[in-house]
């Protein structure tokens, strides 16, 4: 059934075999009956090593994390500071996709500006976070603006690597037949270009996302006096890991409701074509 | 009508293309052969326009189409779309196009459910969408079965006869040349010049 949701067949009468669309949400929700398994598995699998090593105090399990999690979510406790990392991130991930995918698709047009720029791209693909943060806060102050350009910095460079091999790959026979047909130049990007770049962009967006969470909860760790990264370092200096794991867990949380609320289906959404 | 009178195509210190008049009024076609790499490929970019470096001068409509060796179709794009998109023909001209090439009720299928031969004639039905003034086919119909390229020719003389434009042709296959061409010319030599007759 799969195959020929794939090809549909043209059949004696013009129409074609529909796909089966019963049998790809059946799978669908299968799928999320599995991560919701797999999920629990691992909360299990947890409790178990908890119990073996049986110090709440240095192991703390989920059934000490998960009450104290839960107790701050519905008190609204730890609101203010999921808004405040939570601003940052999105603050900084639009930063470094507009940055970072500009500087991409330049480097991926031009042979001879990439052949200047593409050192400077490696090295600062390996400054480690930390440097561009402490930096940060040294020239700029310990402020906002410094937090988040910081985290922008960090990311840039991985879009932009992730957008030049993008457009180095884009096919160069329907850019002719573009311009055979006078096609404009707004079309061309929008029907051409965009489309054959939305798998890197959503790429970048993913792997961005998971990176500037972390970089961000350093940042507030060093030098912010809100967000997750900051309760993380108070709850390190009371040494409370149960405190440190319900912080982490809420992020965890919310990052991953944004990659099944927001990524995942636009990312089925700009695959459709290859699916049907 | 378009009308071509080259000097000479260079890429970097390599002549591909030597001097060579080119003129092919509507309704004409004007049939290209030669063996893989004499250049063919080269001077069709620059008639279609996509290729402006060259020294001489051409005078050609801006209307234009072309068939490519390849379908070229934006695999992302439904196939109504890839007539609309390229062309600008509104929805009722795509569909009698695709109607016309024997893909009525294709039009909302993604090209990458089409056989090679259906998204050939996609290929075709845009080319005669774009109502061009010179139309030019690549090696339109390689890799299909004899049977197909037939059926295909057929439909393409009809299609050329109806509209008439100025058609440059180039090919390796004596059966498309001499159904279609109504004037023939040889590309050989290097740097290439084009010998007619």
């Amino acid at each position: 059934m799969f195959t020929m949701a794939r090809k549909p067949q043209p059949q004696a009468g013009g129409g074609i075999v529909a796909p089966p669309v019963v049998v790809s949400g059946g799978q669908e929700w299968r799928a999320v009956g599995r991560t919701a398994v797999s999920i629990l598995a691992a909360l299990l699998v947890w409790a178990l090593l908890a119990a073996v090593l049986g110090d709440p105090s240095h192991a703390p399990g989920p059934q000490q994390v998960l009450p104290e999690l839960a107790r701050g979510l519905l008190s609204g406790k730890m609101l203010p500071d999921l808004g405040a990392t939570m601003l940052r991130v999105v603050s900084s991930f639009v930063l470094a996709m507009l940055a970072g995918t500009v500087l991409g698709i330049v480097l991926g047009l031009s042979r001879r500006v990439n052949d200047w720029f593409d050192p400077w791209l490696t090295i600062w693909n390996n400054i480690p976070a930390l440097v561009l943060i402490v930096l940060c806060y040294l020239w700029i102050g310990l402020n906002e603006t410094a937090a988040i350009t910081a985290v922008a910095l960090n990311k840039v460079p991985l879009v932009a690597v992730i957008l030049r091999e993008g457009v180095r790959a884009r096919d160069p026979a329907l850019s002719e037949m573009a311009r055979v047909f006078g096609m404009g130049f707004v079309a061309r990007h929008r029907h051409i270009l965009i489309p054959q770049l939305m798998p890197h962009l959503i790429a970048a967006a993913r792997a961005g996302l998971a990176l500037i969470w972390k970089v961000v909860l350093v940042v507030e760790f060093l030098g912010r006096s809100n967000g997750i990264g900051f309760r993380i370092h108070l709850n390190f200096q009371m040494f409370d890991i149960a405190g440190v794991l319900a912080w982490a867990a809420a992020f965890v949380i919310v990052m991953l409701a944004v990659e099944w609320l927001i990524l995942a289906p636009l990312s089925v959404r700009a695959n459709r074509w290859r699916r049907e | 009508m378009i009308a071509l009178d080259l000097q000479e195509k260079r890429f970097g210190s390599t002549v591909v293309l030597g001097a060579l008049n080119l003129r092919v009024a509507g309704g004409e076609v004007l049939g290209i052969e030669g063996p893989s790499g004499s250049g063919k490929s080269t001077l069709l970019r620059i008639l279609a326009g996509v290729d402006t470096r060259f020294r001489g001068e051409m005078q050609a409509p801006s209307r234009r189409a072309m068939v490519f060796q390849e379908p070229n179709l934006m695999p992302w794009r439904r196939v109504l779309d890839n007539i609309i998109l390229p062309t600008g023909a509104d929805e009722g001209t795509a569909e009698a196009w695709l109607a016309r090439v024997g893909l009525a009720g294709y039009g909302a299928h993604w090209p990458g459910q089409l056989s090679l031969g259906q998204a050939r004639r996609v290929g075709l039905a845009r080319a005669f969408a774009a109502r061009p003034d010179l139309l030019i086919l690549d090696e339109p119909f390689v890799s299909l079965d004899a049977g197909r390229v037939e059926e295909l020719l057929d439909l393409t003389a009809e299609l050329i006869a109806e509209t008439k434009p100025a058609v440059v042709l180039a090919s390796h296959a004596p059966q498309e040349l001499d159904r279609l061409a109504t004037r023939r010319a040889r590309l050989t030599g290097r740097p290439a010049r084009l010998s007619e007759g």
